[in-house]
């Protein structure tokens, strides 16, 4: 049996908070180098949560442990340029960290390390 | 931009990717499964139809979205480096979103199902063109060998210097092999720049 609060409302009706909702319209993330593979991670020291949204929030529970873009994006099923926006926000607070390397092909000693780890699983 | 280094104890991972090719049906996602320590992801990058065909500037004002779905697995190495295993998308209208995957890539496995060996023919285009490292491996379905490395080879022009392997897809061991070939491929050809 479904509660008389939730009757109206199920999977078939899609989000009831539309995406460009949760970022309030904006389209680009501050934050320019971020792609699917950039890696964030939530700051040990972190500011006050309580203004901020439940998607924040749920990033940086998320970002606990590091992640790529592309997986916060999965884990949270939002499109990617919503969290890449949502992201910017909690970066620019310094909430969360990010390896702000823009893609480059890796070097000799970084493919010998990926070898022996794929190697070794 | 803020980055690591003001509070020193956590590590922000670097990541290296991986892109596994090859057309509709070939086997791409089972690769990422067999391999990924983690069930495949899937991430869904909304775009607007001015951004799919960037010359055509009329009826931007009627702008429609249109989803490009990516699946991908992941493989940490280490507590400081993390593999990413990303399939490409099916249709060809999502081009340019094969080159966000491919820029600063390792390289790539474009997978071939000798049935239809033509529909690899625009992955191996793609990485020929951007001169990133890739390997063919030739997904052989319900250990169905149909042809010989050389045979298909030959049915696709390759040059001698990318390596062609036999592999089945579903097999972890398999799948392991084929990423460490193309790891092999990419330090080789670093090597001879």
């Amino acid at each position: 049996m479904t509660s008389r609060e939730d009757w109206w409302y199920d999977e078939a009706a899609g989000p009831l908070v539309r995406p460009y909702a949760m970022v309030r319209g904006r389209t680009r993330p501050n934050a320019p180098d971020l792609h699917l593979v950039t890696q964030v991670r939530a700051s040990a020291f972190a500011s006050d949560q309580t203004s901020l949204t439940v998607e924040h929030r749920e990033i940086m529970a998320l970002c606990a442990r590091p992640l790529s873009i592309a997986e916060v994006a999965a884990y949270l099923d939002v499109p990617l340029i919503v969290v890449k926006v949502l992201l910017s926000d909690l970066i620019e607070r310094g909430d969360v960290l990010v390896q702000n390397s823009s893609p480059k092909v890796p070097d000799r000693n970084l493919l010998q390390a990926v070898l022996d780890g794929v190697r070794g699983i | 931009m803020v980055f690591v280094g003001s509070d020193g104890q956590l590590i922000v991972p670097t990541a290296v990717k991986i892109v596994i090719a090859g057309g509709f049906g070939t086997g791409k996602t089972t690769m990422v499964a067999s391999v990924s320590e983690i069930p495949p992801l899937r991430t869904e990058e909304l775009l607007t139809e001015a951004g799919v065909h960037v010359d055509d500037l009329a009826g931007i004002e009627g702008k429609d979205t249109t989803t490009v779905a990516l699946d991908f697995g992941r493989i940490t190495i280490n507590t400081k480096v993390v593999l990413y295993l990303f399939g490409t998308p099916g249709q060809n209208r999502f081009w340019f979103m094969w080159d966000e995957l491919a820029t600063g890539a390792i390289g790539a496995v474009v997978l071939v199902d000798t049935r239809r060996l033509d529909s690899s023919f625009p992955s191996i285009d793609f990485f020929e063109h951007r001169a990133i490292p890739f390997i063919v491996a030739v997904n052989c379905f319900d250990g169905s060998q149909l042809y010989t490395v050389d045979e298909v080879r030959h049915a696709l022009d390759l040059d001698e210097a990318i390596p062609v392997v036999l592999c089945d897809a579903r097999d972890r061991e398999s799948s392991k092999t084929v990423l460490v070939e193309l790891i092999q491929h990419s330090m080789n050809r670093l090597a001879a720049v």
